[in-house]
């Protein structure tokens, strides 16, 4: 049996469904992301599972211990909100030592746990500043000490690097992954950014409308998406609609932007003849086909292209279908005026198909 | 300046010549009067910080205000804190009942009071009825009476200061807490308390400096036997007509209270409410 269960979990507000008979599995030690868009359910999950969120139905249960009616304070889990919530009446060091006085913990130990966590987050500095006088990427590394500092069972993040700007979210994804390494805590991760959760995770849950859709390792979410929800939330991606074909001979031929390619055996397995819908991503698209590969050729004009540093961003308006946007060489790309003819090569095992719903 | 700001600033001119006309020239009167009644000099104050009657007043008007403030505060920071914690339908329901006081004039309500506390009034009817004790209670006509009135009067002033205060406090604060180990005592303790400290300095500042003028209440529900600064001036002027002293002893107050203002303002709790920001 697994560290921390969720099972059949439901929570209703009024007539929205907030979580819709959730099932969960997280082993110890584990670092896995809840990803969804905002409203998914995502954020009521992790509340459900700190315990300031009773349920309407379902368990939860912590090393085969039903926890479900535990009140958040004796459930030993650390949070670390957005906006991180720190003490503004306190100094960094007493919001540290906040968790440990109020577990007893004698003077001396106190005073070493909370050096320690200063050390670890690299704030040993600024360890009598009010919260007010950091900055914001400090003030996250406070709260995530606060958070640990206790020893909890598990540490829960709600989405924690949602209030920083670019360069230092990548930081501190880092050093997230660091302190996970270094604490073996197991960390559950709530966050709408699907960059963040596949640079961070051992595995994703992907939600959506209160459910989740696909729990897995980011490569196999990546590659290997379930359904249309997931293949257009992880990575960029072209959603095109498209037929699938059955030969006779067990051969499968898909029909997309008035193009047919067959695919290589056993790559759909279980899906019917007729409607789907293929996904191919913006480098798996090239101005030539691979020689000896089968590829799906797509005509159609140019509809913009933008200069972004390693490649141009293109923008192609096919005959049959929306536009898709392709990772084309830069080198290369000189020669495409807008609104001139092009044509396209997806190489078949490039192409992903889920089902149309 | 743009003719629109103009405008604006002209258009407080009629609030400027009101309040010079009708609110600083009287006290610029007052303290005229108070050094030259009856005679020019500074008789009048001598007078008043010799006289023991003065004295008495004053310390009466003093452990009253203190007693009413204590009072007002921790009960009204029980109604706010319950207010912050109600589901909204509810709450505005609780808020409303805050504010019905603010509509009756304060004479009702002196007078309600004496027929809830005398003698033969319902709350001494209650308790010995149930014989918790032999005789009727002294609850009005005495100091007991007129800090009952005056609390009841403040506590909707002080609730909506506290409410405000407490309604700003960022709630993850507290679930942060709850997160790491802390009981519903600590959380209160600990962060509830430090974090509304502003809005409780408020309010006690307040509160503590508008019980120091209180007229009607003190008249009626202390019939004449707790007598406070602002009964004791209106008596001077109305029956006595002893102006000097009367305007000398508002003239003591004004300044006792502007420096209670001044003491507070140093104050961090105090400072922080007026600029805004916690902790």
């Amino acid at each position: 049996m697994s560290f921390l269960v969720a099972r059949d979990l439901r929570k209703t507000y009024g007539p929205v469904t907030a979580l819709a008979d959730i099932g969960l599995d997280v082993e110890e030690g584990e670092f896995v992301t809840l990803l969804g868009p905002s409203g998914s359910g995502k954020t009521t999950l992790l509340m459900a599972i700190a315990g300031f969120t009773r349920p309407d139905s379902g368990t939860i249960s912590l090393a085969g211990r039903d926890i479900t009616g535990v009140e958040p304070e004796d459930r030993d889990f650390g949070f670390v909100f957005q906006g991180y919530a720190l003490f503004p009446h306190m100094s960094v060091a007493d919001n540290i030592a906040f968790p440990l006085k109020v577990r007893k913990w004698d003077r001396a130990r106190v005073d070493a746990r909370v050096e320690e966590m200063l050390g670890t987050v690299g704030l040993a500095d600024l360890a009598r500043r009010k919260p007010r006088e950091l900055s914001g990427g400090q003030q996250q590394r406070v709260a995530i000490a606060r958070a640990l500092a206790f020893h909890p069972k598990i540490l829960l993040l709600d989405e924690p690097l949602s209030a920083l700007d670019r360069t230092l979210r990548e930081t501190m994804q880092r050093e997230l992954k660091r302190l996970h390494r270094q604490t073996g805590v197991t960390f559950l991760y709530v966050t709408h950014d699907q960059e963040e959760a596949i640079a961070m995770s051992d595995r994703i849950a992907v939600f959506q409308k209160g459910r989740i859709v696909q729990v897995g390792a980011p490569r196999d979410l990546y590659y290997a998406p379930s359904t249309r929800f997931v293949a257009g939330f992880l990575g960029v991606n072209n959603l095109v609609d498209a037929r699938l074909v059955r030969g006779a001979d067990g051969a499968v031929e898909i029909e997309a932007l008035g193009a047919r390619v067959a695919l290589p055996p056993g790559k759909v397995a279980d899906l019917p003849e007729g409607p789907a819908t293929v996904f191919m991503r913006p480098e798996d698209i090239a101005l030539e086909p691979t020689p000896g590969e089968p590829a799906l050729a797509i005509a159609g004009t140019v509809a913009d292209v933008s200069f972004v540093g390693s490649f141009d961003l293109v923008v192609i308006e096919p005959r049959g279908g929306p536009e898709i946007t392709a990772h084309l060489p830069a080198d290369r790309t000189r020669a495409l005026p807008v609104g001139a003819p092009i044509t396209v090569f997806v190489r078949a095992d490039a192409i992903g198909v889920v089902p149309n719903t | 300046m743009r003719p629109f700001d103009r405008w604006a600033v002209g258009l407080t001119v009629p609030a400027v010549l009101l309040t010079t006309l009708f609110y600083v020239l009287p006290i610029a009167q007052v303290l005229v009067l108070s050094v030259t009644e009856p005679a020019p000099g500074l008789a009048n104050y001598e007078q008043l910080l010799g006289s023991r009657a003065v004295a008495r007043v004053v310390m009466t008007t003093l452990e009253v205000s203190l007693w009413t403030t204590a009072l007002t505060i921790a009960a009204s920071y029980v109604v706010a804190y319950a207010l912050v914690q109600m589901r909204p339908s509810v709450r505005r329901v609780a808020l409303f009942m805050v504010l019905v006081p603010f509509w009756i004039s304060v004479l009702v309500r002196a007078f309600s009071w004496i027929t809830i506390l005398r003698r033969e009034g319902l709350v001494n009817l209650a308790v010995t009825g149930l014989g918790i004790v032999d005789e009727p209670l002294q609850l009005v006509h005495n100091r007991t009476g007129v800090i009952i009135g005056m609390v009841h009067y403040m506590m909707p002033f002080a609730v909506l200061l506290i409410y405000a205060n407490l309604a700003g406090i960022d709630r993850r604060i507290m679930q942060a807490g709850r997160s790491l180990g802390a009981r519903p005592m600590t959380v209160f303790w600990k962060l509830w308390v430090p974090l509304s400290a502003p809005g409780i300095a408020v309010a006690t500042l307040f509160v503590f400096i508008f019980s120091l003028g209180f007229l009607i209440t003190p008249t009626l529900l202390g019939a004449g036997r707790t007598v406070m600064v602002a009964e004791y001036i209106s008596v001077q002027i109305t029956n006595t007509l002893r102006w000097g002293v009367a305007t000398g002893l508002s003239t003591m107050l004004l300044v006792a209270v502007g420096f209670v203002v001044f003491i507070a303002m140093r104050q961090p709790a105090l400072r922080a409410a007026f600029s805004g920001r916690q902790g």
